[in-house]
Protein backbone atom coordinates (compact mmCIF):
# COMPACT_ATOMS: atom_id res chain seq x y z
CA UNK A 1 0.00 0.00 0.00
CA UNK A 2 2.31 2.66 1.25
CA UNK A 3 4.78 1.48 -1.59
CA UNK A 4 2.46 2.07 -4.27
CA UNK A 5 1.62 5.79 -2.61
CA UNK A 6 5.00 6.64 -2.79
CA UNK A 7 5.52 5.33 -6.12
CA UNK A 8 2.58 7.15 -7.92
CA UNK A 9 4.13 10.42 -5.80
CA UNK A 10 7.15 9.93 -6.96
CA UNK A 11 6.05 9.79 -10.70
CA UNK A 12 4.37 13.09 -10.02
CA UNK A 13 7.29 14.53 -8.57
CA UNK A 14 8.84 13.65 -11.88
CA UNK A 15 6.41 15.59 -14.00
CA UNK A 16 6.68 18.69 -12.23
CA UNK A 17 10.27 18.73 -12.21
CA UNK A 18 10.62 18.72 -16.00
CA UNK A 19 8.42 21.41 -15.86
CA UNK A 20 10.84 23.21 -13.82
CA UNK A 21 13.58 22.69 -16.05
CA UNK A 22 12.08 23.04 -19.39
CA UNK A 23 9.69 25.96 -18.14
CA UNK A 24 9.60 28.58 -21.02
CA UNK A 25 9.59 31.65 -18.53
CA UNK A 26 11.18 31.94 -15.09
CA UNK A 27 7.74 32.49 -13.99
CA UNK A 28 6.72 28.93 -15.06
CA UNK A 29 9.77 27.34 -13.10
CA UNK A 30 8.61 29.43 -9.88
CA UNK A 31 5.57 27.66 -9.88
CA UNK A 32 6.81 24.75 -10.53
CA UNK A 33 8.90 25.29 -7.59
CA UNK A 34 6.13 25.64 -5.10
CA UNK A 35 4.69 22.92 -6.24
CA UNK A 36 7.66 20.80 -5.76
CA UNK A 37 7.87 21.95 -1.83
CA UNK A 38 4.36 21.36 -1.63
CA UNK A 39 4.74 17.89 -2.66
CA UNK A 40 7.76 16.87 -0.87
CA UNK A 41 6.10 18.26 2.26
CA UNK A 42 3.56 15.36 2.11
CA UNK A 43 6.48 13.39 0.80
CA UNK A 44 7.99 14.09 4.20
CA UNK A 45 4.82 13.25 6.12
CA UNK A 46 4.10 9.80 4.66
CA UNK A 47 7.98 9.25 5.18
CA UNK A 48 7.49 10.15 8.98
CA UNK A 49 4.68 7.79 8.58
CA UNK A 50 6.86 4.85 7.10
CA UNK A 51 9.70 4.86 9.84
CA UNK A 52 7.62 6.08 12.77
CA UNK A 53 9.81 9.00 13.62
CA UNK A 54 7.65 12.03 14.57
CA UNK A 55 10.96 14.22 14.44
CA UNK A 56 9.95 14.59 9.88
CA UNK A 57 6.74 16.21 10.79
CA UNK A 58 8.82 19.40 12.37
CA UNK A 59 11.19 19.28 8.93
CA UNK A 60 7.91 19.39 7.08
CA UNK A 61 6.53 22.29 9.15
CA UNK A 62 10.21 24.17 8.59
CA UNK A 63 10.42 23.18 5.05
CA UNK A 64 7.00 24.59 4.07
CA UNK A 65 8.00 28.28 5.72
CA UNK A 66 11.15 28.14 3.95
CA UNK A 67 9.42 27.50 0.45
CA UNK A 68 6.55 29.95 1.15
CA UNK A 69 9.65 32.77 2.13
CA UNK A 70 11.49 31.62 -1.47
CA UNK A 71 8.60 31.71 -3.73
CA UNK A 72 7.41 35.20 -1.50
CA UNK A 73 11.26 36.29 -2.80
CA UNK A 74 11.17 35.44 -6.29
CA UNK A 75 7.45 37.12 -7.04
CA UNK A 76 9.08 40.50 -5.75
CA UNK A 77 12.26 39.38 -7.70
CA UNK A 78 10.02 39.07 -11.08
CA UNK A 79 8.39 42.20 -9.62
CA UNK A 80 11.24 44.76 -8.80
CA UNK A 81 14.34 43.46 -9.39
CA UNK A 82 16.90 43.12 -6.88
CA UNK B 1 -9.26 2.95 10.21
CA UNK B 2 -5.58 2.01 8.72
CA UNK B 3 -7.88 1.58 5.35
CA UNK B 4 -9.91 4.73 6.00
CA UNK B 5 -6.38 6.26 6.19
CA UNK B 6 -5.10 4.75 2.89
CA UNK B 7 -7.78 5.56 1.13
CA UNK B 8 -7.51 9.31 1.58
CA UNK B 9 -3.97 8.94 1.23
CA UNK B 10 -4.58 7.54 -1.99
CA UNK B 11 -6.63 10.37 -3.09
CA UNK B 12 -4.08 12.48 -2.15
CA UNK B 13 -1.83 11.43 -4.24
CA UNK B 14 -4.38 11.20 -7.32
CA UNK B 15 -4.72 14.84 -7.03
CA UNK B 16 -1.08 15.41 -7.02
CA UNK B 17 -0.79 13.48 -10.10
CA UNK B 18 -3.85 15.63 -11.76
CA UNK B 19 -1.79 18.73 -10.82
CA UNK B 20 1.48 17.47 -12.72
CA UNK B 21 -0.33 16.58 -15.66
CA UNK B 22 -1.82 19.94 -15.50
CA UNK B 23 1.15 21.30 -15.34
CA UNK B 24 2.53 19.60 -18.39
CA UNK B 25 -0.30 20.18 -20.40
CA UNK B 26 -2.24 24.26 -19.64
CA UNK B 27 -0.59 26.33 -22.45
CA UNK B 28 0.42 29.43 -20.54
CA UNK B 29 1.14 30.83 -16.79
CA UNK B 30 -1.96 31.35 -15.81
CA UNK B 31 -4.04 28.06 -16.54
CA UNK B 32 -0.97 26.39 -15.12
CA UNK B 33 -1.05 28.51 -11.97
CA UNK B 34 -4.37 27.31 -11.23
CA UNK B 35 -4.06 23.56 -12.04
CA UNK B 36 -0.95 24.16 -10.18
CA UNK B 37 -1.80 25.39 -6.66
CA UNK B 38 -5.27 24.37 -6.29
CA UNK B 39 -5.21 20.61 -6.36
CA UNK B 40 -1.44 20.35 -4.66
CA UNK B 41 -3.94 22.30 -1.88
CA UNK B 42 -6.47 19.51 -1.72
CA UNK B 43 -4.09 16.92 -2.22
CA UNK B 44 -1.75 18.19 0.33
CA UNK B 45 -5.01 18.17 3.17
CA UNK B 46 -6.07 14.27 1.42
CA UNK B 47 -2.57 13.12 2.89
CA UNK B 48 -2.30 15.12 5.93
CA UNK B 49 -5.84 13.82 7.12
CA UNK B 50 -4.90 10.01 6.08
CA UNK B 51 -2.08 10.18 8.25
CA UNK B 52 -4.51 11.32 11.21
CA UNK B 53 -6.28 8.72 10.68
CA UNK B 54 -3.74 6.31 10.94
CA UNK B 55 -1.68 7.84 13.71
CA UNK B 56 -4.06 9.76 15.91
CA UNK B 57 -1.81 10.88 18.35
CA UNK B 58 0.32 13.12 15.48
CA UNK B 59 -3.17 15.53 15.66
CA UNK B 60 -1.63 18.30 17.44
CA UNK B 61 1.75 18.82 14.91
CA UNK B 62 -0.12 17.24 11.45
CA UNK B 63 -2.94 20.04 12.07
CA UNK B 64 -0.32 22.74 12.33
CA UNK B 65 0.98 21.46 9.02
CA UNK B 66 -2.44 22.13 7.88
CA UNK B 67 -3.32 25.55 8.83
CA UNK B 68 -0.01 26.70 7.88
CA UNK B 69 -0.54 25.18 4.54
CA UNK B 70 -4.33 26.89 4.16
CA UNK B 71 -2.74 30.55 4.93
CA UNK B 72 0.13 30.41 2.99
CA UNK B 73 -0.68 28.64 -0.48
CA UNK B 74 -3.12 30.78 -1.58
CA UNK B 75 -0.46 34.03 -0.82
CA UNK B 76 2.32 32.79 -2.26
CA UNK B 77 0.28 32.22 -5.72
CA UNK B 78 -1.45 34.84 -5.07
CA UNK B 79 2.18 37.03 -5.26
CA UNK B 80 3.52 35.07 -7.84
CA UNK B 81 0.66 36.29 -10.38
CA UNK B 82 0.53 39.58 -9.51
CA UNK B 83 3.97 40.32 -9.94
CA UNK B 84 3.95 38.08 -13.31
CA UNK B 85 0.52 40.60 -14.27
CA UNK B 86 2.48 43.87 -13.46
CA UNK B 87 5.64 41.97 -15.05
CA UNK B 88 2.92 42.26 -18.14
CA UNK B 89 2.44 38.67 -19.37
CA UNK B 90 -0.50 38.38 -20.99
CA UNK B 91 -3.06 35.36 -21.43
CA UNK B 92 -2.38 33.21 -24.59
CA UNK B 93 -5.72 32.80 -25.89
CA UNK B 94 -7.31 36.23 -24.54
CA UNK B 95 -11.06 35.82 -25.72
CA UNK B 96 -11.81 39.45 -23.91
CA UNK B 97 -8.95 41.13 -26.27
CA UNK B 98 -10.77 40.48 -29.54
CA UNK B 99 -14.69 41.31 -28.16
CA UNK B 100 -13.32 44.57 -27.30
CA UNK B 101 -11.62 45.05 -30.22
Amino acid sequence: MFNIAIVILSSALLLTLYRFLKGPTLSDRIVAFDVLSIMSISLLVLLSLHFQRELYLDIALVFGLISFLGATLFARYIEKGV
Amino acid sequence: MELIGYLFIFLGVLAFVVSAIGLLRMPDLYTRMHVGTKSTTIGTLLVIVGVIFIEPQWFLKLSLIVIFILLTNPLSSSVIARATHRDGLTLKNDEMKEITK
